[in-house]
């Protein structure tokens, strides 16, 4: 029987990776339905979940394997579900009940083009703002985007270990070209994988109250079974987790669960910066789309034009803070993205208007080439 | 070998290109200890459509994934000669299924009848992605020939080994025919499609 880290080097795609990261992180619960790009996620845990004590089970729809691993989570496993587009839509309103419940789980979307059926088999990064705001309310969540089956190992062990230290749902934005890519992946020792477990309830278990947050703003999590008596519910409630429907109930939760992320900023967001230090000009990309950036930025150079690359590792929150201070520094944003604008938004409102914003989209199905990028850099140095 | 070696295998959904990218891949990225990029796209059917495998080959770590102007075409269908043979480097080669690929855009194609030799030598179809793969190799001696029968023994069903094996052989020495032929009539430029 294999381990649960397969330590060693391995060639192996995007969605392969994924799910060895799952693994390595502790997870031993996959609930899912097979959609392309995503099914061999699904088909690898399958596989690998018996042999290392875990539970694969294949749902009926996207709705239920949602509910199903937030199920599991509360049963104290730390649980995944991986989809695409159309099952991503199908999955926002249990979305929502886990970030309502607070509780940990990680969802992926290898991205491919909408809308609706879209181009099944080829990639887009058009759900970024769906990832943000798709089920309703005014929540926080955080949002990982791997750019290569290695960092998509390691962003899944990362996705669970935020999801459990915030309790919050994770997801890992990963796209068809990345899930489908086969790359040299190195699975380090088991002793070398950070992993992190959700705050545990403690004290007498008549007065538990479940949702009283600690210091970090998170609260610590009875789990189905041990004796705690606890009610969750998706409703707005209290600290004890009883339904009230008031104002007062609503801004105390709400602001609890929007504050654990948002006071937690440092610790969550990750960025990588190639050629910033001096750069005139800032590629924003994430994903796929990083790597033809990463290309762009060698090539511009050479043509004169000081181009430097802020590879977004957490897509949300959003890393402003970072952004603000590049447009104190630089004479123009370019964001590169499969979609046809949607953390260029993000881009250009953190910028405030000191330094242009310029879109480099496609509405996917097709890898932006280095070209574009290029042609963008240099038709923005004309007119600066 | 240049910096970056970008080669692209077409043809139809069912001809195994897919797996015949992973394993040229897994030669060149295990067993030659290259890095390696493999992407792949195909249509929503199980079989038929068009489909095509990307094996980007480099020295060096690889930033933009996919073939931009590849150095290696393989065309197993007159569609996906038709449509690719434009992307081609000046100084790349086209190498095609002579059973599908009837009109060739260049005369520098190289015309192996892939699928044909399958069906006579082999009374399997299926094996012609293994024979273009061997062929291939001896062609442009990207991946090592040892490496190549490494990985597609490790990736074919138990039990086909030895088939698997004859259909790289085939291929190799369909290849070497090629060359020989090819050094009679011209010059002896034999590096022209290994660079």
């Amino acid at each position: 029987m294999k381990p649960a880290v397969l330590t060693g080097e391995h060639f192996i795609t995007g969605d392969v990776a994924c799910a060895e990261g799952a693994l390595a992180a502790g997870c031993r619960f996959f609930a899912g339905y097979p959609i392309t790009p995503a099914t061999e996620i699904a088909e690898h845990m399958a596989h690998r979940l018996p042999g290392v004590g875990g539970t694969y089970i294949q749902m009926e729809d996207e709705i239920a394997s949602m509910a199903a691993i937030l199920g599991a989570s509360c049963a104290g496993v730390k649980s995944m579900t991986a989809t695409s587009g159309p099952g991503f839509s199908l999955m926002m309103e249990n979305l929502g009940l886990g970030v309502c419940t607070e509780t940990p789980c990680v969802l992926v979307n290898v991205q491919r083009a909408g809308p609706s059926t879209g181009l099944p088999t080829l990639a887009a990064q058009g759900d970024v703002m769906q990832a943000r705001w798709g089920s309703h309310g005014h929540y926080e969540i955080i949002a990982l985007a791997p750019a290569s089956p290695q960092e998509l190992f390691y962003l899944t062990i990362s996705a669970f270990n935020l999801s459990e230290r915030y309790r919050v749902p994770v997801l890992v934005l990963t796209d068809e070209i990345v899930g489908h890519l086969s790359e040299r992946v190195v699975i380090p020792e088991p002793s070398a994988i950070k992993t992190v477990e959700r705050p545990r309830a403690k004290g007498r278990k008549d007065r538990f109250k479940p949702f009283q947050a600690g210091p970090n703003g998170v609260a610590p999590m009875a789990i189905a079974g041990e004796g705690y008596g606890i009610h969750v519910t998706g409703l707005t409630h209290d600290e004890r987790g009883y339904p009230v429907m008031s104002a007062e109930a609503q801004v105390s939760m709400v602001d609890r669960l929007v504050g654990k992320i948002r006071n937690n900023l440092k610790d969550i967001i990750q960025t990588e910066s190639y050629r910033l230090e001096d750069a005139e000009y800032a590629i924003v990309s994430y994903g796929v789309s990083a790597r033809s950036s990463l290309a762009a930025v060698d090539e511009a150079r050479d043509l004169g034009i000081k181009a430097g690359l802020l590879r977004l590792i957490t897509v949300w929150p959003f890393p402003e803070e970072t952004i603000r201070a590049l447009a104190d520094q630089v004479k123009g944003f370019v964001t590169v993205e499969m979609n046809l604008g949607q953390i260029h938004l993000e881009v250009e409102r953190c910028a405030g208007g000191k330094a242009p914003a310029y879109l480099v989209g496609h509405p996917g199905g097709t890898v932006i080439p280095p070209e574009r990028i290029i042609e963008t850099l240099m038709n923005a140095k004309k007119s600066a | 070998m240049t910096r970056r070696y970008e080669i692209r295998l077409s043809g139809s959904g069912g001809q195994g290109l897919i797996i015949a990218g992973i394993i040229l891949a897994e030669a060149a990225g295990i067993h030659d200890g290259k890095y390696v990029c493999q992407t792949q796209s195909y249509g929503p059917e199980a079989r038929g459509g068009a489909s095509k495998a990307e094996v980007v080959i480099s020295d060096e770590e690889i930033d933009y994934p996919k073939a931009i102007k590849p150095d290696l075409l393989l065309a197993m269908n007159q569609s996906s000669c038709d449509t690719f043979f434009f992307d081609l480097k000046p100084t790349g080669a086209l190498v095609v299924d002579s059973t599908f690929v009837k009109q060739l855009p260049t005369s520098r194609a190289v015309a192996i009848p892939f699928t044909q030799m399958a069906r006579t030598e082999l009374n399997k179809e299926m094996a012609a992605n293994i024979i273009a793969l061997g062929a291939l190799a001896r062609l442009t001696g990207i991946v090592s020939l040892g490496s190549l029968e490494a990985a597609v023994l490790n990736r074919v069903p138990r039990g086909t080994e030895e088939l698997n094996r004859k259909a790289l052989q085939l291929g190799i020495e369909a290849a070497k025919r090629y060359l020989a032929d090819r050094s009679d009539i011209s010059r002896g430029e034999e590096s022209e499609l290994g660079e």
